[in-house]
């Protein structure tokens, strides 16, 4: 009896094993797809990021081309020399007298924070408190702040110089690119700024997110209250006319209609002033971008900051020599690479690439011993590379979409051995699930619609790729040609075949119909009264640019332009693009998007014409709900991390 | 004949093409290598089932003599290629999966308490880490009643990997 018994149990064990083992192989596989569609998704959000910014270097390009080229009498360079005027010649106690915010009366109905100055710690901390709960501030008090900003870092040096003593830990913080909920939420885990907690914030505060200003208000107050344990570097994007393009421009006008013209130019003169490099305990050096083969922290120290207007390559009647200009330049855009040397930086047009090489010839050179720089978006957060001498931090938590990346900062002692906290913003407090944790879902969706409205914008483009490989015009080609064309078109470099079955759903014998893809795509097109369709492509596509210029052109920042400003805008794109559109056809364009048939189009509502609407999302959105146990629907609203907590109260 | 040669060449090219893309995924610097600890996720992506031995048996095959942390697309590529051509590894159908779960639910409940998936995974076939452990009961676990109704939990995961 005793024998069968045992003789049963192993047979048992031995089968659990087994199906143990099964599991485990199962489970580790899909685990590995789904990292490879993170991975995947990170792709996709990133060669298009970067395919943006060379729009934009192009388009920066071509107006200044277009300054050097055409005579001044030319109505084109009329419409866009104003960005390039050098206007430093009021003194500063005439800005002073425009900057006057003391006519502004703060009407008895105002309910948001008040500010007196000087300011105290408290009235940083009220602000802070106020925009959490999602206040805004009055215009007087903006500018009043703004213009304490300007006066203060005007007698700021370049290179701002801390130290570690009284066993102080200084934190770091990357981009935050308007993000208020991360900056928030390092606040919490951290500490607000103060003596015994200073902070160095490495650029880029603004763009993309929608609370730039905001931060920018909160960096701002709390550098005036502790003046020696705030410093602030400047970013690639602390530069007006990135941020036309990019978004902070428009949060701006459109959250400060009377005055926001001025916020801005006042923006523009502290930008410039913004010190370019901190260095602490003269063992670490922080900037922005990095550094290149010409980097010598003596000259920078030297060099008139404020005359680098924006930070863009290209030719500018400047004050300041090319040689300073550049390394400055490189400063704010450089990125590093795995290989030795330095090489002009390609794909953002500015800055270069540097080399291991260049990180060890340059700390040498001024007995510093690490580099921390921001600039580049990282899934944790931060990455370290060099052999561990150059660290990037990343503090815009889902920059992206939600769930693309972590956000992370830096706590230095005077061992200065730098430590990591990571953190994801999140509105819900549920654990994060395997799949959020992947990013699946959300984010990738949000990957492939942007990826499919590329593949939208460039359609005429694809057919006509795809029909060279179908030289009998079978309607049919096979899913290797598809993803040689698809990459000889978009030129992002991402990995069709990988890709694939996330954008193909239908075939026909291992063959793709492409006209019925394009169908089924099912990407709506957008409103019906821009009903051009070759005209509708190309506008699609260069949306991005006809905003960017639209925004030059709209001097009096009213969101509105003329039928005529429109037509100048088009002409500009067209030799710019050098396509051909007829007069014809853009008057016809004209006339359908003037929504308030008043003569003029608002930009703001011209640009809404293009969101484009997918149809798909919510077809997903349906079947996912079928055929599932209800509790085990996951939830597709952010969660709460195992790191940290929802959003924290103030005193 | 021929059409068979240039067929099988075009099949040969296909695969390598696929095996490419998955590899430069991971290719973070560009130069056609990527870190060891990844290739398990690429192969896995690319349709393979290992267990972690066999993992490590195809790594031992592609390593550098002097392993430096980070395998070469030459030396992948070969070797990848073969597997994919054999099938060596051939999915798990969905059935089989149930069956192993049903293995290890003895009293045939229906469903795992927390606690006994967790002995098994972590202690039996080839282990998972804590972390590993952790993830999985995330995506498994009814986080009210502590258990993993099994049946459910694979047809979720299956309707997901396409």
């Amino acid at each position: 009896m005793g024998c069968g018994v045992t003789k049963q149990n192993q047979k048992q064990i031995k089968k659990a094993m087994r199906a143990a083992l099964l599991i485990q192989r199962w489970y580790r596989q899909y685990v590995a797809r789904l990292e490879m569609r993170r991975r995947c998704t990170w792709n996709i959000f990133q060669s298009m990021e970067y395919a943006g910014e060379q729009n934009q270097i192009k388009l920066y390009k071509f107006f200044s081309y277009l300054m050097d080229h055409f005579t001044p009498a030319s109505s084109e360079r009329n419409l866009i020399a104003h960005i390039f005027r050098e206007n430093e010649v009021c003194r500063d106690a005439e800005w002073e007298r425009y900057f006057n915010y003391k006519n502004i009366e703060v009407p008895e109905f105002y309910s948001g924070p008040h500010l007196n100055f000087p300011l105290t710690a408290t009235n940083a901390t009220e602000l802070v408190e106020a925009f959490r709960t999602k206040q805004q501030l009055h215009s007087r008090y903006v500018l009043q702040l703004l213009v304490e900003t300007w006066k203060l870092l005007r007698i700021l040096p370049n290179i701002n110089h801390v130290s570690t003593c009284h066993s102080k830990e200084i934190t770091i913080c990357g981009d935050l690119h308007g993000h208020l909920e991360d900056l928030l939420l390092v606040f919490y885990k951290n500490g607000l700024p103060s003596m015994e907690t200073p902070y160095v914030f490495n650029g880029d505060f603004v763009d993309r997110g929608k609370n730039s200003m905001e931060i920018l208000l909160i960096l701002f107050a709390f550098l005036l209250v502790y003046p020696n344990d705030v410093h602030l570097n400047r970013g690639n994007h602390e530069d007006h006319i990135v941020n036309l393009r990019y978004g902070f421009t428009k949060e701006v006008l459109g959250k400060y209609r009377v005055h926001g013209k001025k916020i801005l130019k006042l923006l523009q003169k502290i930008y410039s002033w913004l010190p370019l490099a901190s260095v602490i305990d003269q063992k670490v050096l922080i900037l922005h971008g990095g550094i290149s083969d010409t980097t010598d922290l003596d000259i920078i120290a030297k060099v008139d900051r404020h005359r680098v207007r924006h930070l863009w390559p290209g030719k500018q009647r400047m004050l300041i020599s090319l040689a300073l200009f550049l390394q400055v330049v490189d400063m704010l855009w450089s990125d590093p690479m795995p290989i030795d040397g330095c090489v002009p930086n390609e794909v953002r047009g500015g800055g270069c690439y540097w080399g291991p090489d260049i990180t060890r010839e340059v700390l040498e050179k001024h007995n510093l011993q690490l580099l921390i720089r921001s600039h580049e978006c990282k899934q944790e957060g931060y990455e370290f590379c060099h052999n561990r001498k150059v660290l990037t931090i990343f503090s815009a938590s889902n920059y992206y979409e939600v769930g693309s990346n972590r956000g992370a900062y830096i706590r230095l002692g005077p061992d200065l051995v730098p430590h990591l906290i990571q953190y994801q913003a999140s509105r819900s407090t549920r654990d994060l699930t395997l799949r959020q944790r992947y990013g699946v879902g959300r984010t990738e969706r949000s990957a492939l619609r942007a990826l499919r409205e590329q593949l939208f914008a460039h359609k005429s483009d694809l057919i006509s790729a795809f029909q060279e490989f179908d030289p009998e015009q079978t309607g049919l080609i096979s899913l290797n040609h598809w993803a040689t064309a698809m990459e000889s078109v978009l030129q992002l470099g991402l990995p069709w075949r990988m890709l694939r079955s996330q954008l193909v759903n239908h075939t026909q014998d291992g063959k793709l119909n492409y006209q019925s893809w394009f169908k089924e795509l099912a990407i709506m097109e957008p409103n019906t009264q821009l009903a051009h369709t070759n005209l509708l492509e190309t506008l699609y596509k260069h949306h991005s640019n006809l905003e960017t210029i639209f925004r030059i052109i709209d001097t009096d920042n009213s969101g509105l332009i003329s039928f005529e400003e429109f037509r100048q805008t088009w002409r500009l794109l067209s030799s710019h693009l050098q396509i051909d559109i007829s007069d014809e056809a853009i008057s016809d364009l004209a006339q359908s998007i003037d929504f308030n048939k008043d003569g003029s189009i608002d930009i703001n509502e011209f640009m809404e014409a293009f969101r484009l609407v997918d149809r798909t999302q919510q077809e997903r959105s349906n079947s996912t709900l079928s055929g599932v146990h209800p509790h085990l629907l996951q939830s597709e609203h952010p969660t709460k991390t195992l790191l940290v907590s929802a959003s924290p109260h103030f005193v | 004949m021929a059409e068979d040669r240039e067929n099988a060449e075009a099949i040969i090219s296909e695969v390598h093409k696929k095996i490419s893309d998955a590899f430069d995924v991971f290719d973070h610097e560009r130069n056609k290598t990527v870190d060891v600890r990844e290739i398990g996720t690429i192969i896995r992506s690319l349709g393979c089932f290992p267990t972690e031995g066999e993992l490590q048996e195809f790594i031992t095959e592609i390593e550098e003599e002097e392993a430096t942390g980070y395998i070469r697309f030459e030396r992948f590529l070969p070797t990848m290629t073969k597997l994919l051509m054999e099938r060596k590894f051939r999915p798990i159908p969905e059935d089989l999966l149930l069956q192993a779960f049903e293995v290890l639910d003895q009293e045939k409940k229906g469903h795992l308490g927390t606690e006994e998936l967790t002995k098994y995974m972590t202690q039996d076939g080839e282990p998972f880490t804590q972390e590993e452990m952790e993830e999985m009961l995330s995506a498994a676990a009814d986080p009210d009643k502590n258990v993993i109704f099994y049946k459910d939990f694979v047809s979720m995961l299956t309707v997901d990997d396409k």
